[in-house]
């Protein structure tokens, strides 16, 4: 089974790097973009069963490793 | 009855009693926003209002000290028409949750108090505190903390150049990070943080305002247990790139005289920043929240007056200069946001599009907070710890292993793990390396340099937290003088438990007297400083653990003094007496595992006379090193002399008196001991005699006790040589004992 998870930071985290995209995306003339908040994708390749147990694997791994609890927060796709 | 219940009142950390005199100060009812800001400014963070009466106790005045405690940061005269602007302050709480954006943001906090005062910010120091490395929590928070102070610090461009770290097991659950930060400023460039001139415009600048880290004061004076976790409150995330920008257009702005104050926006943000502002200038203040820039959407006047986003400033202009002042920002790519004006009634009144949502004396929240006596009792423990009976401890291993064991102690190895991690040299005037005693700078344009040094000891602060603060306030004016600076000023970060607990709050009052007799004796007034209460964790408080910075100036750069041995053959003296103390020692915890005891003892003048007597002998270049002894004491303090210089050393020491004590016991006491007031030195032969009857005016015991030079490291005890071991084991094992601690572990 694959897994996707898409980890970003809690909206009320400040965002300096999705901050600084933005500047230059302004920089650049796109004045039409508002927001960036930026973050990490990961892929897994997983030995499980189901999708539950493939989500549930991710689940685990994101909450252990993949992200940091205390800014970060996660969403996961299983194919 | 009130329109609150005691949960809402808890949650804002505020007592029935508070309350009423919120009640009563009104002449009515807090509404919710006017109760998270009173509950922010009354919290102990803020106001203080445990630790005042003692604080106000300490010495702060002197002919050198231009700007006292209750500003931004302290300032000190250095000569030249120049000032060195330095505070220390905790970030204890959140680095505990977020190690990297805890620290990080700590360096930023620090950093601004000090550009607010109108200085450029020169170098930074820290001192940490952290559980056992055997635990993967402790390394993984020391490594996040590392982190963070280093990207932060590294990417504004101020150097690292020194500090401190320690290691027990209180610590574990409740860290210590510790910034402190020092600028240079021309006297008159200080600026102050104070609003003045009815209908002068206030602005905001710098990042927007989000929802991080709402309530960040009062979590930051309130205990951790299981549940914290669970209450994390979002995390500030500081922005180095920004802070930068902030730093130089500020400093743009103060040199343009359109500026009336400034103050940054730290604990308890925008709330406190226009209150303690208003307060100091005896005006009132009148924003409007919706002009406030802001990164989320439907953010409500509470949120964004208690918000502590990172990297936002505060600033008073003169009226008609507001066309400047906006330009200056607008260069830096910032946008100077106009948000109210001063006024003349003394209130912090905030409006959200026009209707006032708060109305507050400003006094009301800074200097009419509470303030307690609270009650005090000595410990019980300390009958219990202060005892130590050397005749019941064991002989231990044998001198040469407990050198090579005391090396290899995290608390003791070579920091470089650490400091390699941080840019030390970015602006080309550090001229002590980390790891080699206090930070040293040149100040740029002048033939002078300025000494630094944070220190504490938190095993002696367990063991007698009045001595352990004398300690700590010796150990880094000591630190400072051995690099031949003349020790000018202090600032001091006192961390400790829940000071609701009278046993607390007597480690608190008696550390506090013990730091203001050391920097009297020391002439090193305190210019200002930070309080960190309730270092606990279920219930288990953190050692009282004071730590000092002191600064102090060369006035010559060049007649600096390293601890590392400079020639072979040259004569070692050491200045001051061994006595034997291993009471709370580093050799009685790694070798006896005890921390007991009672520290060393401290003569105050003599200390005294030890520093005067190090600066002349730097001044008249006498000497080639010099090292203070601290943990470890004489015979870490020689073999760290040696580290780095591939000179060996050979000692003699005489014989300590340890009644009932095993004969090898005694060796190690003379070796291992931490007797305070020691200076190890290294002198150029033709230059000995002349140190000794300097050393001999002055008062200050002193001894030729061997001499610089082979490659081993062997020291006798009376007559017989009882350690004998290779300089490079020595050095392989002190300078790879951190790495080893960190090293990925491959299953």
């Amino acid at each position: 089974m694959r897994a996707r998870v898409f980890v970003t930071l809690k909206p009320s985290v400040f965002d300096p790097q999705g901050k600084t995209i933005q500047d230059a995306l302004h920089t650049l003339g796109y004045a039409g973009v508002h927001d960036v908040r930026q973050g990490k994708y990961f892929e897994l390749d997983l030995a499980a069963g189901s999708a539950d147990a493939a989500r549930a694997l991710a689940a685990e791994v994101a909450d252990k490793l993949l992200a940091n609890p205390v800014i970060e927060s996660y969403r996961i796709e299983v194919e | 009855m009130s329109r609150y219940d005691q949960a809402t009142l808890e949650r804002h950390g505020l007592s029935p009693e508070e309350y009423g005199r919120i009640c009563e100060m009104l002449g009515r009812e807090p509404n919710l926003t006017e109760l998270g800001m009173f509950s922010v400014m009354w919290s102990e963070h803020c106001s203080y209002k445990s630790s005042r009466v003692h604080l106000r106790t300490l010495p702060t005045g002197g002919p050198q000290v231009l700007q006292g405690p209750g500003e931004n940061a302290g300032a000190i005269d250095i000569g030249d028409g120049l000032a060195a602007v330095f505070k220390i302050e905790s970030h204890n709480h959140p680095s505990f949750i977020e190690p990297y954006q805890g620290a990080a943001t700590g360096v930023g906090g620090i950093i601004r108090d000090i550009f607010t005062m109108g200085a450029r910010p020169v170098a930074l120091l820290n001192s940490l505190r952290f559980g056992p490395l055997t635990a993967p929590l402790a390394r993984r928070i020391m490594e996040g903390v590392v982190a963070g102070i280093g990207g932060y610090g590294n990417s504004i461009g101020i150097p690292t150049v020194g500090g401190e770290i320690a290691f027990e097991p209180t610590y574990a659950g409740n860290p210590l990070v510790n910034v402190f930060c020092l600028g240079i400023a021309r006297h008159e460039e200080i600026v102050k943080g104070i609003a003045t001139g009815v209908g002068n415009p206030v602005y905001y600048v710098g990042a927007k305002t989000g929802r991080d880290g709402i309530h960040g004061a009062t979590m930051a004076s309130a205990e951790f247990d299981d549940k914290s976790a669970e209450k994390r409150p979002a995390v500030q995330v500081g922005d180095p790139f920004m802070e930068k920008l902030l730093l130089e257009a500020c400093l743009e702005v103060m040199k343009s005289d359109a500026l009336v104050g400034i103050q940054d926006m730290g604990a308890a943000g925008l709330t406190c920043s226009t209150s303690e502002m208003g307060s100091r200038g005896s005006a009132g203040i009148d924003i409007d929240v919706s002009r406030v820039p802001q990164r989320e959407t439907g953010m409500t006047p509470y949120e964004i007056m208690l918000s502590e986003s990172q990297e936002r400033m505060l600033l008073v202009a003169k009226r008609g200069r507001e066309a400047e002042v906006e330009r200056i920002f607008e260069k830096w790519d910032l946008h100077a946001e106009r948000i109210g004006e001063v006024t003349d009634d003394g209130l912090l009144r905030v409006r959200d599009h026009g209707t006032v949502v708060a109305e507050i004396p400003d006094r009301a929240l800074t200097d009419e907070a509470p303030v307690y006596h609270r009650p005090m009792e000595r410990p019980r423990y300390l009958d219990e710890v202060q005892t130590l009976d050397p005749s019941a401890l064991p002989a231990g291993p044998a001198p040469g292993e407990v050198l090579l064991a005391l090396l290899g102690s995290p608390a003791i190895a070579s920091k470089q793990w650490v400091y390699r991690q941080y840019d030390h040299l970015v602006r080309a005037d550090t001229l002590v390396l980390p790891g080699m005693g206090a930070g040293v700078i040149r100040v740029k344009g002048t033939s002078r340099a300025l000494a630094m040094s944070v220190d504490g000891n938190g095993r002696y602060g367990y063991l007698d937290p009045y001595q352990g603060a004398v300690l700590a306030v010796a150990e880094a004016a000591r630190n400072v003088a051995c690099a031949g600076a003349r020790p000018l000023g202090a600032t001091n970060c006192l961390n400790f438990g829940n000071p609701e607990r009278p046993a607390i709050m007597w480690q608190f009052a008696r550390a506090v007297e013990g730091i203001g007799a050391a920097c009297r004796a020391l002439d090193v007034p305190i210019t200002g400083g930070n309080v960190s209460l309730y270092n606990e964790t279920d219930g288990q408080a953190i050692y009282p653990t004071p730590v000092i910075g002191v600064v102090g100036v060369l006035a010559q750069a060049d007649r600096v003094l390293g601890r590392a041995f400079r020639a072979g053959g040259d004569a070692i003296v050491l200045l001051g007496e061994g006595r034997g103390e291993i009471g709370g020692s580093e050799y009685l915890k790694t070798v006896h595992g005890l921390v007991r005891g009672l520290p060393p003892a401290l003569d105050l003048g003599r200390e005294r006379a030890l520093q005067d007597l190090l600066v002349a002998l730097a001044a008249d270049r006498l000497v080639q090193s010099a090292h203070d002894c601290s943990d470890g004491g004489l015979a870490v303090a020689v073999a760290e002399c040696a580290f780095g210089t591939s000179l060996g050393a050979e000692i003699a020491v005489p014989e300590v008196a340890l009644p009932g004590a095993a004969p090898a016991l005694a060796c190690a006491a003379a070796l291992f001991g931490e007797s305070a007031s020691r200076v190890v030195l290294s002198v150029a032969p033709a230059s000995v005699s002349a140190v000794l009857a300097r050393a001999a005016a002055a008062g200050v015991p002193s001894r030729v006790i061997g001499r610089t030079g082979g490659d081993r490291l062997r020291m006798a005890v009376g007559a017989e040589t009882i350690l004998d071991v290779a300089l490079a084991e020595a050095e392989r094992v002190w300078q790879t004992a951190l790495d080893a601690c960190f090293a990925r572990r491959v299953a």
